[in-house]
C-alpha cells in the first residue's frame, strides 16, 4: 500500500490525498471504505432478477437479507428443476415476478418455471440453432443467459441468433441472425438491454473472426449499428467524440495500421463477455477479446482495438474512450470480464469509476468518464508482467515470458484463461468489497504459424497448464477496491469457474467445479470463514442469484453442469493422455472426471418455514 | 516436397480471406433446397439473352466457392466411402503416409479442434470411440463430406490423397498402432522437460507423501 500511495505522490497531488494515505497505513480494516454502486444503474431490491449481472452495475448484489450469516446453514432444498442437458451450463437463471427464466446450453432451451408452483415447467422454447454450430464453439457450447425487459426475454443461440420472446406465452416475437458459424462465429453472451437497445457480440477469436458488437432494436431486432473491434475508424464508430486519455490510442485508423496488411480482417476482438451501462452519462462499457491468432509474431503492432475496453454512446454506438489492457496481447487475454460500476473516493474525492477484475491479473479502476486508469493491482500471481505503467496506461511486459516460435517458454503465470476468466464477480455495499472467484494457473507455450481457414481454428499455439505456486488451483478473493489490495482469500483446489452473488445478510455464495456450493461470511472480520456447503450431482460454473419468492421468503437459486473450457474434460469426455487438449486445459484438469460428473439441474435452496 | 500439395492448396502462404459476405450460411442451405425443386436456370432462359446467362453463371461460380465453406450439416449416413476400397490397405500403417498425415493435421488446422489426439472443439481421436466410424473409409468420409455436428467438409480443399493420408495419421492415433510404422517427428510442442535437465528421481521415496496434498 506504502508504495502505491508513493507512487501515486510522485505526480502532482493533492494534501488531502497524502491524508488518506497515511489513514490507510493504520488498520482500518472494519470501515467501511465509502465504495457504493452507481446509483443510477442499480435500482433498488425489488425481489427479483431480471439480468445475469442483476443491475446495469453489474454489481450481483440482493439486497435480501432474511439468511443471514447466522442462519445460513439452515438452508434446505426448496426445489429442484433438471434441464435435461449435460453441457456446461454458465447461465443465471432469471427471475421475474412469479417466474423463473432458465436458458440451457446448446441447443440452447429456454424454460419457464411457475414459481408460485414449486417451480413447475410452464413452457419450452426451443430455437433449434445449426448443430454444426457445436463444431465451431471453441470451448464447449455454453450460453451465459437472458435477459428480461419490457415483457420480453431475449436471448442468444449458439449458431449466431437473436431472440425476443414474449416472457408470458413463450412465444416468438422476432429472431434476427447475425452471426456467421461459416466464418467461425458463434454467439454465447448474455445480451444486455438498455434504452431500447439489445446489444450482442459475437464469440469465435480463436477461429479468425474479426470481432463486433451489435445493438439491435428491442421492438423489431432490426440492426441499429455495428461496431467493430478492428478496422477503419468508420467501421470502429470512432468519431470526433472518441477522446482517449492515453495517448497510444490516439491517430487515424489505428484499428488497420497496429497491424501486419490485412490481418485485421481476421484479427478477433470478440465481444463475448459483459455489457455495463451508466444510465446517467448513457454510456456502455464492455472488454474485446484477443488479438487472432493466439502466435503473436504474426501480427506485430499493438493490434488494436482488442484486449481493451470501449465506452461508447448507446444511442449512436459512437466510442468516447478505450483502454487497451494487453496491448499486442500475447497470452489469449481477452478482456471481456465484467466492469462494475462504482462511486467511489480517488484522491479524496468521490468518483464514477469502473472496476475490472482483468484477465491479465490486474484489478483496474478506471474511470468512466475518461477512461483514466487510477490503479492496476494485481490480485493472482503474476509473472509474465510487471505492473502497470499508470503515465502510460501500459503494461510493462516480462521480456523473458513472451513465446517464440521454435520453442517452448515455460513457467508463464497467468494461463492464457488468465487470473480470472469470464465467470462473474459480485460487489456489496454493504462491506464495499468485490467478491472475486478466480483461478491461480500456469502455462508452457510453444507457440507456431497459424493458417487461416475460415471456419477452423486460428491459434498456432501449444499449451500445457498446472497449478500455480502453492498447488491450489482457484482462488476466491475479497477485494477492497479503494484501497486496491486484498482483504481475505480462500484456496480452492480446482479453480473457480463460477460467478458470485452477495446478498443483503452478508453472506457471499459461490460454487466448486466438483459441486460444492459453498456460503461466506462477507465481512472484512470474517476472514472469509465457511458457513455452509452443499455437494451437488455436478460441478457448478454458472451464475448464482437470489430472489424474493411469490411466499416472501428469500431464495438462493443455482445451476449445476460442469463444462466449459476449465470442465470440457468431464463434458466432452476428453482425453487427458494428451496435455494439450482443449488448449492446454485439459492438462490441469485431469482430476475432474473422478471428482464429479455431467449434469445440468436447477437447485432452489430457502430457509425452512 | 510432393507436387500434389503445390498444385492444390498453399496452407503455408498468406492467409486467403474467406471472401463470404453476411449471411452465406442460411441463404445457401435455402437455395440449395429450392435448386433440387427446379431446375434452376430454366426460368431465366425464357426471357434472358447470353449475357444474362453469362450474369448467372458468373453468380453460380461464387456460390459454388461459398459451398465449400459452409457449415451446412450433413445427415449422418450421406457421407459413405465404399468399404473395401484398395487404397485403405495401402495408406494403413504406411509409414510414409502416417507422417505425411501429420503434418497435414497440423497444416489444416485439424490439432485445432482435435489438439494432439486428446480432443477441444471436436472429439478425441485418441480413444477407442469413433462416432461415425473407425475404419480408414469411414474416417476419409468424415474427413471429405464432414459430419453433421461441426466436422467440416474438406473436398475441394484437399486432395483425395491428403485425406487418405490423414486418415491414416487419425487412425493411428488410437488403438495399437504398428511402432515401426509410426513417426518418430513430434510435431507438437515438447511436453516434458528433457532428461537431461530433469532430477534424477529416487526409485524408493525417503518422506511419505504429505497426507493431505493435492496431486500434480
Amino acid at each position: 500500500m506504502r508504495h502505491a500511495c508513493l507512487r501515486i505522490l510522485r505526480k502532482p497531488s493533492i494534501a488531502a490525498f497524502m491524508l488518506l494515505c497515511s489513514a490507510f497505513a493504520a488498520p482500518l480494516a472494519a470501515q467501511h471504505n465509502g465504495a457504493r454502486p452507481a446509483a443510477a444503474a442499480s435500482p433498488p431490491e425489488d425481489g427479483q432478477w431480471t439480468m445475469p449481472s442483476r443491475d446495469y452495475a453489474s454489481t450481483r448484489y440482493s439486497g435480501l437479507n432474511q439468511i443471514t450469516r447466522s442462519n445460513v446453514r439452515n438452508l434446505k432444498l426448496a426445489f429442484t428443476f433438471d434441464t435435461l442437458n449435460r453441457k456446461g451450463h454458465e447461465a443465471a437463471p432469471i427471475v421475474v415476478g412469479n417466474m423463473m427464466y432458465l436458458t440451457t446450453p446448446y441447443p440452447n432451451h429456454v424454460w419457464a418455471l411457475d414459481l408460485s408452483k414449486g417451480g413447475r415447467a410452464v413452457w419450452v422454447f426451443r430455437p433449434h440453432p445449426a448443430p454444426a454450430s457445436q463444431g465451431i464453439a471453441c470451448c464447449d457450447v455454453v450460453n451465459r443467459g437472458a435477459m428480461y425487459a419490457n415483457g420480453r426475454l431475449f436471448f442468444t443461440t449458439l449458431d449466431g441468433e437473436v431472440f425476443a420472446i414474449d416472457a408470458k406465452s413463450g412465444h416468438q416475437v422476432w429472431r434476427n441472425k447475425i452471426g456467421d458459424i461459416s466464418k467461425g462465429e458463434t454467439i454465447t453472451m448474455s445480451p444486455l438491454v438498455a434504452e431500447g437497445k439489445v446489444l450482442v457480440g459475437n464469440s469465435g477469436g480463436e477461429m479468425g473472426v474479426r470481432g463486433w458488437l451489435a445493438a439491435l432494436d428491442a421492438g423489431t431486432g432490426r440492426l441499429a449499428w455495428k461496431a467493430y473491434s478492428t478496422g477503419p475508424d468508420k467501421d470502429v464508430l470512432i468519431g470526433p467524440s472518441f477522446k482517449p486519455y492515453y495517448a497510444s490510442d490516439r491517430g487515424a485508423d489505428l484499428g488497420v495500421h497496429t497491424w501486419p496488411a490485412e490481418a485485421w480482417k481476421i484479427g478477433g476482438g470478440t465481444v463475448w463477455g459483459w455489457i455495463s451501462y451508466d444510465p446517467q452519462l448513457k454510456m456502455i462499457y464492455y472488454g474485446t477479446g484477443n488479438p487472432g491468432p493466439w502466435n503473436a509474431q504474426q501480427r506485430p503492432g499493438d493490434n488494436k482495438w482488442t484486449t481493451g475496453v470501449f465506452a461508447r454512446d448507446i444511442a449512436t454506438g459512437q466510442a468516447r474512450w478505450f483502454y487497451q489492457s494487453s496491448p499486442h496481447d500475447l497470452f489469449d487475454h481477452d478482456d471481456i470480464n465484467e466492469q462494475v460500476l462504482l462511486d467511489m473516493p480517488i484522491h479524496g474525492r468521490m468518483t464514477p469509476v469502473l472496476v475490472r477484475p482483468g484477465r491479465n491479473g490486474y484489478m483496474y479502476v478506471i474511470d468512466r468518464r475518461t477512461g483514466q486508469v487510477y490503479s492496476a493491482e494485481a490480485y493472482g500471481f503474476i509473472n509474465s508482467m510487471d505492473g502497470v505503467d499508470l503515465a502510460t496506461g501500459r503494461v510493462r511486459m516480462v521480456k523473458e515470458k513472451a513465446p517464440k516460435e521454435g520453442r517452448v517458454i515455460r513457467n508463464i503465470c497467468p494461463t492464457a484463461s488468465g487470473v480470472k476468466d469470464w465467470n462473474p464477480s459480485a460487489f456489496s455495499p454493504r462491506t464495499g468489497l468485490l467478491y472475486v472467484p478466480h483461478e491461480n494457473m500456469c502455462m508452457d507455450e510453444g507457440v507456431f504459424e497459424a493458417n487461416y481457414i475460415a471456419g477452423t481454428p486460428y491459434v498456432g499455439a501449444d499449451v500445457k497448464m498446472y497449478a500455480g505456486p502453492g498447488g491450489h488451483r482457484g482462488v476466491f478473493t475479497a477485494w477492497d477496491p479503494v484501497r486496491a489490495k486484498p482483504v481475505w482469500e480462500i484456496k480452492e483446489s480446482l479453480p473457480l469457474w463460477s460467478g458470485a452473488l452477495a446478498t443483503g445478510g452478508d453472506v457471499v455464495f459461490y460454487g466448486t467445479m466438483d459441486g460444492w456450493f459453498k456460503a461466506i461470511d462477507a465481512s472484512a472480520a470474517g476472514g472469509g470463514r465457511l458457513l455452509w456447503q452443499v455437494r451437488l450431482d455436478s460441478g457448478i460454473i454458472s451464475q448464482p442469484v437470489s430472489y424474493r419468492g411469490p411466499d416472501g421468503r428469500q431464495y438462493v437459486a443455482v445451476v449445476t453442469g460442469v463444462g466449459g473450457w476449465a470442465g470440457a474434460i468431464v463434458s466432452a469426455q476428453l482425453d487427458p493422455r494428451d496435455p494439450t487438449a482443449a488448449l492446454g486445459m485439459v492438462n490441469a484438469m485431469r482430476d475432474l472426471p473422478g471428482r464429479t460428473k455431467p449434469g445440468g439441474t436447477l437447485y432452489v435452496f430457502a430457509l425452512p418455514k | 516436397m510432393s507436387s500434389p500439395f503445390r498444385n492444390s492448396f498453399l496452407p503455408r502462404a498468406l492467409p486467403s480471406l474467406h471472401a463470404g459476405r453476411g449471411r452465406g450460411w442460411v441463404r445457401l442451405s435455402k437455395r440449395r433446397f429450392a435448386s433440387l425443386a427446379h431446375p434452376p436456370l430454366a426460368p431465366p432462359l425464357q426471357g434472358g439473352g447470353f449475357i444474362a446467362l453469362a450474369f448467372l453463371l458468373a453468380l453460380a461460380g461464387c456460390d459454388r466457392e461459398q459451398r465449400d465453406m459452409n457449415g451446412q450439416p450433413k445427415a449422418e449416413t450421406a457421407a459413405f466411402v465404399p468399404r473395401g476400397d484398395p487404397r485403405s490397405a495401402e495408406y494403413e500403417n504406411n509409414a510414409f503416409h502416417i507422417a505425411q498425415g501429420q503434418k497435414w493435421f497440423g497444416w489444416f488446422n485439424c490439432s485445432g479442434c482435435h489438439f494432439h489426439g486428446g480432443g477441444g472443439m471436436g472429439p478425441p481421436l485418441m480413444d477407442d470411440q469413433w462416432r461415425y466410424g473407425g475404419r480408414m473409409e469411414d474416417i476419409v468420409a468424415s474427413i471429405l463430406y464432414g459430419r453433421p455436428n461441426g466436422m467440416p467438409d474438406w473436398r475441394n480443399k484437399i486432395t483425395e490423397q491428403q485425406a487418405w493420408e490423414l486418415a491414416a495419421y487419425v487412425k493411428s492415433l488410437s488403438a495399437h498402432p504398428r511402432q515401426d510404422a509410426l513417426s518418430a517427428r513430434a510435431d507438437e510442442m515438447s511436453n516434458t522437460e528433457p532428461q537431461t535437465l530433469q532430477e534424477r528421481q529416487k526409485v524408493v521415496p525417503e518422506t511419505k507423501a504429505q497426507p493431505s496434498g493435492e496431486e500434480n
